[in-house]
């Protein structure tokens, strides 16, 4: 655990610098990906943008909301800004509506583009990982494991390495799904399934879970749903294929076609 | 149907095959990890400075010669605020902690004001209460052993503490706005 660094004068925030070096990398993964499959890459990251500052906004707006009497005594103290006083839930969601909204107003097709985003969400996710490690936030139930970590008082286990070592492989397997199958929104659908799988797996051995009755876990419960409408979203998805990439190939391949005398390229004799 | 849409199209059944195992999975899994209730023994967490931990106990000396023992406040929700007299933002913040003070005593909040004593000096403290008229108590961490247990990382640091003496928030830095002060008070009084 290393939450802060003392450069002299200034403590730096090592988890916050961990999100921000994160949210770099996701940035230059999620362009590369975007040219790759011939987006708009500008668009894709002002959506990104807007998402990131429409969800500021709204996670403060909200907590601003739940605490109306305290704050229209003291209306100028909606600007003193404190990351306990922004509700993240809220925040995520405005972010994501806001993405989408201005991704759809400049006409970004949305398999296309959940896939090109699919690379920047798992770099994120190893990035909250770490920035959990520095923090001690998401800490484990305590053991006696041999890879036990020492926090917060007692042997825990290692959550936050087993988030990041969970995001780390969905990027591996995101990277190794084949080209004709970018574009199609399968990327970003087996990247959060794989990711939901994972946190609902690694969600039993948090001791911070959020316990609804019965003693079910909320985020176990939240990711089962998630999973069934992304099964839902495959089903629509997988029949029949629309994507723009496969448009653009189908189109070249007809071009080829013409251009090789009536011959089917992937069939050429040598 | 074309070779490429057809591999695309098979690649889509194994992903809902996945998915649907994973949920499959993910579904008995939930059913299993699910959490006994906890007992009330169990219900108190380990002492640590950070939300969602008991605050950790401390019995120190208050400016006006007596004594002061955190767990004694159990029952009432607790603002504990680390400061020192040669801090600006302490400077700042403390009228307006005093006046949320004011404002909330009779609902049964408690403010305790702990002085870094270790790096400050009692006729400093004497001078800065008296001058910004404080009226909750202050005790001195003469040692600097409970700002070291609270791992103290910037002045002003103040914890958010419920009725059951578990930490709710922290908030490190300064100063704070009344805003954010009374929305934090108002979420401690709001849990019985």
């Amino acid at each position: 655990m290393l939450p802060f660094l003392r450069v002299g004068p200034f403590l730096v925030q090592m988890p916050g610098l961990a999100l921000l070096a994160g949210l770099w990398v996701a940035t230059i993964l999620i362009e590369r990906e975007a040219l790759h499959l011939k987006l708009k890459a500008p668009a894709i990251l002002n959506a990104l943008f807007y998402g990131l500052f429409g969800g500021l906004i709204g996670a403060r707006l909200i907590y601003v909301a739940q605490h109306l009497g305290s704050y229209l005594r003291n209306p100028l103290d909606v600007f003193s800004l404190n990351t306990s006083t922004l509700n993240f839930l809220a925040g995520l969601a405005m972010g994501a509506a806001i993405a989408f909204i201005w991704g759809r107003r400049q006409g970004l097709p949305l398999r296309p583009t959940l896939d090109a985003l699919a690379p920047g969400l798992a770099v994120v996710m190893i990035a909250v990982g770490v920035a959990n490690l520095l923090s001690g936030d998401a800490y484990g139930l305590p053991t006696h494991l041999p890879w036990a970590i020492y926090l917060w008082g007692e042997y825990r286990h290692p959550t936050q390495i087993y988030e990041t070592a969970t995001a780390l492989i969905a990027f591996i397997v995101w990277k190794r799904i084949p080209a004709e199958s970018r574009g199609t929104g399968i990327g970003f659908l087996q990247l959060v399934a794989l990711l939901t799988g994972a946190r609902i797996f690694l969600e039993a051995f948090r001791a911070d879970s959020l316990i609804w009755s019965g003693g079910f876990r909320a985020v176990q419960v939240v990711g089962l749903i998630l999973l069934a409408l992304l099964i839902h979203l495959a089903n629509q998805w997988g029949e029949p294929i629309h994507s723009t990439a496969l448009l653009k190939d189908s189109l070249q391949n007809k071009v080829n076609l013409k251009r090789k005398g009536g011959e089917i390229p992937w069939t050429r004799r040598r | 149907m074309k070779p490429k849409t057809n591999a695309v199209h098979l690649r889509f059944s194994g992903t809902i095959t996945m998915m649907t195992i994973i949920l499959i999975l993910g579904a008995v899994w939930t059913v299993i990890s699910r959490t006994s209730e906890p007992s009330p023994q169990q219900a108190l967490p380990p002492p640590n400075p950070k939300a969602g931990f008991a605050a950790p106990d401390f019995t120190l000396d208050t400016l006006d010669g007596g004594q002061l023992t955190l767990s004694q406040l159990q029952g009432h929700p607790v603002v504990l605020n680390l400061w020192a007299s040669w801090c600006l933002p302490c400077r700042h913040e403390m009228p307006t902690i005093e006046k949320v003070y004011q404002k909330y005593q009779d609902t049964g909040l408690m403010v305790v004001g702990l002085n870094l004593t270790s790096q400050d000096s009692v006729p400093d403290v004497k001078a800065f209460v008296k001058e910004l008229g404080l009226t909750f108590p202050i005790v001195l961490d003469r040692d600097g052993a409970v700002s070291e247990r609270y791992q103290l990382l910037g002045l002003p640091s103040t914890f958010f503490i419920d009725r059951k003496g578990i930490i709710r928030s922290v908030v490190v830095g300064g100063p704070m706005s009344e805003a954010t002060l009374q929305s934090k008070v108002e979420d401690l009084l709001q849990e019985k």
